[in-house]
């Protein structure tokens, strides 16, 4: 896993962004880059060289779903691992966010060693795949 | 009888069908069934009378009272901008204590490394004493073990004070349902008080009833323990057990 790869951090709480992006440093990510919702996400995404995506659900504007939709429906991005963080925990929105191709999910309120393991899941995942 | 309900001249009437009967006179028989009929109807009637005029009075006086008027004109809207006033205070509150936060950090790790900086030249400098230091040499070992495993309790105590902020974020979602449901009875009250407005010869066009919807994709926000549904997942290892059941 690169700790240099650009995150986007996507919420439409500041003090959530805050948080995340404090942890991803903790962590050993410090590039890192933030929008409040879907729509001033995607062409931040569309023009950078994004690695790895971190977004909310509930969102004005547009949501994080269909922000994941947004980002497997593109050529270009199709490929960026997302994973989810949000209070959303019904059932029929795990199996949405499944079905729409989430990497991970984790659900508000977490701990800095829940987001660790799922971001070492993911990248593990991927590298095993590659 | 205290209760008799029946107009006065029912019991007149129910007297001449059974003399009718009696005699066997099916003409009369069949105008005293038409009277006794007629005499319901119009009891009927008057009850429906009744009922629309206190229909009338019910909505006249919900269209004078100052209270309805005043909920939709001026306290509804003011209980919206006190919620949203309580998002905006607990993100200053939220932003403050990251601040703090982000600058103490630092400084902790900064001491923890200086402690551990000033070690080796430390024992050095103290062989070089050769025991001069009258005591102080111990003390000020202790005090560079202290500093650093202090700074790392402080680093701790930090993190969960960062984490512990995420309640801006989770209150203000639910915050921000409340102020959608408080908007969504504002809306039908005013179309309450319009109603009833036209009815009384105003011309206000009235809106529609806001419908709140049940619909299974409304978003649910942040869990509220006392309000678990059957469909609510409780936490992350419910999340992932669900994940993992579904090839994750």
């Amino acid at each position: 896993m690169n700790k240099d790869m650009k995150i986007l951090i996507v919420d439409d709480f500041s003090t959530m962004r805050r948080i995340i992006k404090n942890l991803l440093r903790d962590l050993g990510f410090n590039n890192t880059a933030e929008a409040d919702d879907g729509v001033t996400a995607l062409p931040i995404l569309q023009s950078g060289s994004f690695e790895f995506l971190v977004t909310d659900w509930n969102m004005p504007g547009m949501t994080g779903i269909d922000l994941l939709k947004a980002v497997r429906a593109d050529a270009k991005l199709a490929k960026l691992p997302v994973l989810m963080v949000t209070a959303e925990q019904k059932r029929d929105q795990i199996i949405e966010a499944a079905q729409a191709g989430v990497n991970g999910y984790i659900v508000k309120p977490f701990t800095a060693i829940t987001l660790k393991e799922k971001i070492d899941k993911i990248f593990e995942r991927l590298e095993a795949t590659a | 009888m205290a209760n008799n309900t029946f107009p006065p001249e029912s019991l007149q009437q129910a007297r001449a069908l059974v003399d009718s009967l009696e005699a066997g006179n099916e003409a009369d028989v069949h105008e005293q069934l038409d009277k006794l009929a007629k005499l319901r109807e119009s009891s009927l009637f008057h009850e429906l009378g009744k009922l629309t005029r206190e229909l009338h009075e019910t909505i006249n006086s919900f269209h004078l009272d100052a209270r309805i008027a005043a909920l939709t004109q001026t306290d509804i809207p003011d209980a919206k901008e006190r919620l949203n006033y309580v998002i905006t205070m607990t993100e200053q509150a939220a932003n403050r204590t990251l601040d703090a936060v982000e600058q103490s950090l630092p400084l902790s790790t900064q001491l923890q490394e200086r402690a551990a900086g000033l070690r080796a030249p430390w024992q050095q400098a103290r062989a070089a004493a050769n025991g001069a230091l009258n005591g102080v040499g111990d003390r000020i070992d202790a005090f560079i073990d202290e500093v650093e495993t202090d700074a790392v309790a402080l680093q701790k105590n930090l993190s969960d004070a960062l984490m512990a902020q995420d309640y801006q974020d989770l209150t203000g979602q639910i915050i921000r349902r409340v102020i959608t449901l408080v908007h969504d009875v504002e809306q039908n009250l005013v179309g309450l008080v319009r109603l009833s407005g036209q009815r009384m010869g105003g011309t206000a066009p009235v809106p529609e009833p806001v419908v709140v919807e049940a619909n299974a994709n409304v978003l649910e926000g942040p869990r509220v323990p006392t309000l678990d549904t059957i469909d609510s997942l409780k936490g992350q290892d419910d999340v992932d057990d669900l994940l993992s059941s579904l090839g994750f």
